[in-house]
């Protein structure tokens, strides 16, 4: 049953007022020939009781898993209040704050927002976040051309990407890139699992992307690859899991004065995987790029009386006004998640995400500890890491994680193969602090019996 | 009704332009432009030295609700830019023909008057908007 | 006095919620480790939700008003596929999980797909793209894929009427093609020989909104369609008001080759203060190998497989686009969107545009009736329609801004103004089928008060509103100082 609150009288009422006998008579400007009485195919409506029930029936078919999983979406604990205060229906079924004498709530909250992602990754002013991590680096990368005093001489460009930025973000960067002359291209990996050393000589790129954690959880050496790019006039984009900033210095302070862009994934602040969205995607960096800071920006101000408020900014960038000049064409951002953040943020403050951040480190080297020594099981990069490590196991890694969930019920990682055909033998790991002694314990065991180790 | 020097030249996009005795121009907005966008917040200058095409879009003004480009009037080269109005972008609405030009350029060919309008052109054309 | 959630930290507290490290104990390099605690607001438990409920408070909502706001759909979403979504087993789903495990989720994607297929007649719909302009992009790269692979290297125009959305063009620039406007024409819709004028060799496409921005349906939309196909051109549709004719007219019939629907206008997914939102984009059988990635299909064994979850290449969709995002787009909002359409059913739906139409014509005669200014009187209203204001800007004073302002005294969020922008002093109304009889007239009588204030005494308006937390904002101050989070006020007072 569709929504629709009119009685037969009010109908009638409003046909009355229009002068019409019936509603097909409102739709007589459409070409008879393209209207459809019915449309072959389409359900009969259904009633509430019986859409919740399917519903529940298909959320819960498949047998759950524990999951080892991360690769930019992360399995982490939601403090209850999170959701229910982000759920309210004032945050949820507002609109895009454009009035702002009616939207003050969301305006402020976007404000705290922004001050805490400029608190976790260094810079000086943050926008109100686009789709995900992949869509924010895209736009980075954008943002760091239109930026580019060398960029604006040349027709076509060059972006460097460390070696291990996750290969699925690079993707999106291509798609959205593609039309615009610009070429993007990886730095080799060593035999740590982090980017070579040895930096290319020639003509330098418009911009290099570092990320870390890398793709593999390995810390890369941040301080090196920074310096680089200010000494050859590169624009340096940092993409960071921002739980991890919790730990580890912001992307500002890396060597030589650090990273113009910060950008990355907003998920793991209160935000369920959902088979990966809705989340956000944050973009932070120095004032003196705000201009092409693409996405809602919220700054205070006073009213007519001089009393504090809230009201979206910069707008003569966006879409809605500078139409094909716009620095991007994106209109949404993705208010409830941010939302969720916010609350999360609040909830937990800097030492809450201290506490889960080192405990998901903990986790994970408690977890490869556990696996390694089982057989010829390894850890296959040796130094540091934050919340995730490859493994290397001794048989193709899809064929033992395929064993690990049908037979015991655990989701053991991410093979790598399909992304780096030579760690075919490989599986990414991560344990958040989710992950209890008893469920390590029981990974190990299960992979003990997998391998007849 | 707008102010409209009558010294000066416009173009049909709203800029003035002013000759000035070592052959460069100064270019501005013109009052009736100011009027339009509203407090103006932001101008972002042409670089030094760029070189422009007439026509071709040298640099942009943004108000709280609009941002428009300001064209090159002749093809020519920058030689200087209004860098004042990079903290005090009002002074765009404040003196539009006098503290709030934009950027003087030296043209490649002569200035031709036929080029552009004369003030009573220009306001003719502002009437009819 | 409006305080942040910083004013209220009290330095180091310890959250209730978080679990604990154990022992602190980092195997990473000092070098790489943050000096100093970030600065993030430290409260306890209660004082956080207190805040963000009181400060929600400050909002207006569809839960709590009315929102006539033209081309946004802002309607009631059922609760019901809000609660679906909610649920723990979709929730848990991690993006890289096995197929095998990942069979529930894949069938709402499978029968989703197969409803937005019949609702618009394309032979083929890709749920990824996370928004409206993320659909757009995608639509347009996959019109610029297919034109370089059958070699036609110099169509590089995209033509999108002067009363688009400030998106097409947006998206159109992009994807690296050149946008050229078409002007309208009295009628209200395209000005159909500019047009045809405009079409050329170097046409790629003309993107459109049908009923247009302008609220009204392009009679000769079939003769355009055609013209632009005969010049090589494809074309584009733009979603934004498909509540208009959703279950009655399908894009497809009307000679569209690609469309992006707003599932979170038409489908059920509340606003959300700006998203998140889904933009599924529909495509003609000739432009289905370029679809982006990844895409649900099924196996011969009857199982759903994503393809391309993993992998940079599918077979079904060889010359794929590649991924717009990390993942597979906004499922949560897919969820929405399947548990609505099973809600109402075909002919639910058919009843939503029906209604959404009868309430704006409704609304439109009732205000034409009270003297306010159709822009387009003689045409018929579709789910939205226009008024312009001029008439008691010039009688009075006031503008399009003042009455909305004083609309939300009235308790009403105000219609979209000043767009489209080629109507002086206008309101773009769309009251959606949700809303009461009673709620339609409340807001005629408002508009009528208004005016009658006006009248009277014009700064009632101009100073307006006067009920609501805070008063006009000045965006001037705004953009001036950049004051745009907490450390960089604390940097400017020091």
């Amino acid at each position: 049953m569709p929504y629709i609150p009119h009685t037969k009288t009010c109908v009638e009422t409003m046909l009355a007022n229009i002068g019409e006998q019936e509603i097909d008579a409102l739709f007589d400007e459409i070409p008879p020939t393209l209207q459809l009485s019915h449309i072959e195919g389409l359900p009969e409506g259904q009633d509430e009781l019986d859409v919740l029930r399917d519903f529940a029936e298909i959320a819960n078919r498949d047998p759950k898993l524990i999951c080892f999983a991360g690769a930019g979406s992360y399995d982490h604990h939601i403090p209850a209040a999170v959701w229910d205060v982000t759920g309210r229906g004032e945050f949820m079924t507002s609109y895009t704050p454009y009035q702002g004498e009616a939207s003050q709530g969301t305006l402020q909250l976007l404000y705290e927002y922004q001050s805490m992602m400029c608190a976790l990754t260094g810079q000086d002013v943050s926008n109100a976040s686009v789709y995900d991590g992949g869509t924010a680096l895209a736009e980075a990368v954008l943002m760091a051309i239109r930026s580019s005093p060398r960029a604006r001489r040349a027709k076509r460009f060059e972006v460097l990407a460390a070696s291990g930025v996750h290969p699925h973000y690079l993707a999106a960067v291509n798609t959205c890139v593609s039309g615009q002359g610009i070429t993007l291209r990886s730095l080799a990996m060593n035999d740590d699992g982090v980017t070579r050393q040895d930096l290319p000589d020639g003509e330098p790129p418009i911009a290099l992307i570092v990320q870390q954690p890398n793709v593999f959880g390995r810390l890369e050496d941040v301080d090196a690859l920074s310096r680089w790019a200010k000494a050859h006039g590169v624009m340096l984009i940092a993409v960071v899991n921002p739980m991890s900033l919790a730990l580890l210095k912001t992307p500002a302070d890396w060597g030589d004065g650090g990273a113009d862009i910060v950008c990355g994934d907003g998920q793991p602040f209160g935000v369920p995987m959902a088979s990966g969205g809705p989340t956000h995607g944050f973009i932070t960096c120095r004032k003196s790029l705000v201009r092409q800071l693409p996405g809602r920006i919220v700054g205070r101000t006073e009213d007519h009386q001089g009393r504090t408020g809230f009201v979206l900014t910069l707008q003569a960038r966006e879409q809605h006004i500078r139409r094909a000049k716009a620095t991007s064409n994106i209109c949404t951002n993705q208010g409830l998640l941010v939302t969720a953040s916010t609350l999360y943020l609040s909830i937990m403050g800097a030492s809450g995400i201290r506490e889960i951040a080192a405990r998901c480190h903990e986790n994970t080297r408690q977890l490869t500890r556990a696996l390694c020594g089982l057989g010829d099981v390894e850890r296959r990069f040796a130094g540091p890491v934050f919340h995730e490590d490859v493994i290397r196991l001794p048989r193709p890694a899809s064929d033992v994680s395929a064993a690990l969930a049908r037979d015991w019920g655990i989701f053991a990682g991410i093979p790598l193969g399909s992304w780096y055909p030579e760690l075919d033998d490989c599986l990414l790991v991560c344990a958040t602090e989710k992950r209890t002694d008893s469920e390590i314990e029981h990974y190990r065991h299960a992979l003990r019996e997998v391998l007849g180790a | 009704m707008s102010d409209v020097p009558d010294n000066l030249y416009y173009t049909e996009t709203h800029e003035w332009v002013r000759e000035e005795p070592d052959g460069s121009v100064t270019v501005g907005i013109s009052d009736y432009a100011q009027d339009a966008l509203g407090d103006v917040v932001h101008v972002e200058l042409p670089e030094l030295e760029a070189e422009f095409v007439a026509g071709e879009e040298a640099c942009v003004v943004e108000s709280v609700k609009a941002a428009s480009e300001v064209y090159a009037p002749i093809t020519g080269a920058i030689t200087e830019v209004n860098e004042a109005l990079e903290s005090k972008p009002e002074l765009v609405n404040e003196d539009p023909y006098g503290a709030g030009w934009f950027y003087r350029l030296m043209p490649e060919h002569a200035l031709q008057a036929s080029d552009l309008l004369d003030a009573a052109a220009y306001e003719d054309m502002t009437e009819d908007e | 006095m409006t305080r942040t959630i910083y004013d209220k930290s009290k330095g180091a507290r310890e959250a209730s919620a978080q679990a604990r490290a154990r022992d602190h104990q980092l195997d990473i390099p000092k070098a790489l480790l943050r000096a100093s605690s970030p600065d993030l607001p430290e409260v306890a438990e209660l004082t956080a939700v207190r805040h963000y409920t009181s400060i929600s408070q400050k909002n207006f909502s569809i839960d709590t008003r009315f929102y006539p706001l033209g081309s946004c759909t802002m309607k009631y979403n059922p609760r019901a596929a809000h609660k679906v979504a909610l649920d723990p087993g979709f929730l848990g789903r991690h993006p890289l999980a096995p197929d095998e495990f990942d069979q529930g989720f894949l069938q709402v994607r499978m029968e989703l797909e197969a409803h937005l297929k019949r609702l618009t007649g394309m032979a083929a719909v890709s749920l990824t793209p996370m928004a409206g302009a993320q659909g757009e992009f995608a639509g347009l790269s996959i019109m610029r894929a297919y034109l370089l692979s059958e070699g036609q290297t110099e169509r590089d125009e995209i033509l999108v009427p002067e009363a688009a959305h400030g998106t097409n063009p947006a998206s159109a620039a992009m994807c690296g093609f050149k946008v050229r406007e078409i002007p309208l024409a009295a009628s209200g819709d395209i000005d159909e020989e500019a047009l045809k004028a405009a079409l050329s060799e170097r046409t790629a496409g003309l993107m459109l909104t049908n009923p247009s921005t302008c609220g009204l349906f392009e009679q000769r939309i079939v003769e355009i369609a055609r013209a632009v196909h005969e010049a090589g051109g494809l074309l584009y549709y733009d979603g934004a008001n498909l509540n208009a004719i959703v279950g009655r007219v399908r894009p497809a019939d009307m000679g569209f080759d690609v469309i992006h629907m707003n599932l979170h206008k038409t489908f059920a997914t509340p606003h959300g203060g700006g998203g998140p939102g889904a933009g599924p984009i529909g495509v003609v059988e000739r432009l289905k190998a370029f679809l982006p990635m990844p895409y649900a299909r099924y196996m011969d064994d009857g199982s759903i497989e994503l393809e391309g979850r993993f992998e940079q290449t599918t077979n079904a969709h060889p010359s794929s686009i590649g991924r717009l995002s990390a993942f597979g787009g906004n499922a949560g909002v897919l969820i929405r969107a399947l548990a609505y359409i099973r809600l109402l059913g075909g002919e639910g739906l058919r009843r939503v545009s029906s209604h959404a139409v009868l309430a704006a014509a409704y609304v439109a005669k009732r205000l034409a009736d009270a003297g306010f200014e159709l822009a387009w009187p003689d045409r018929r209203a579709t789910h939205e329609f226009v008024i312009s204001l001029k008439k008691e800007y010039k009688d009075y004073g006031v503008t399009a801004l003042d009455f909305s302002k004083r609309l939300l005294d009235y308790g009403f969020h105000p219609p979209t103004n000043y767009f489209p922008l080629l109507v002086p002093e206008c309101f773009l109304i769309e009251p959606t089928e949700t809303e009461s009889l009673e709620e339609l007239d409340a807001f005629v009588e408002a508009m009528i008060a208004i005016r009658g204030e006006a009248a009277k005494d014009p700064t009632i308006l101009t100073n307006a509103p006067h009920t609501t937390p805070v008063s006009r904002l000045d965006e001037v101050k705004a953009v001036k100082t950049l004051d745009l989070g907490v450390h960089l006020r604390e940097a400017h007072q020091s």
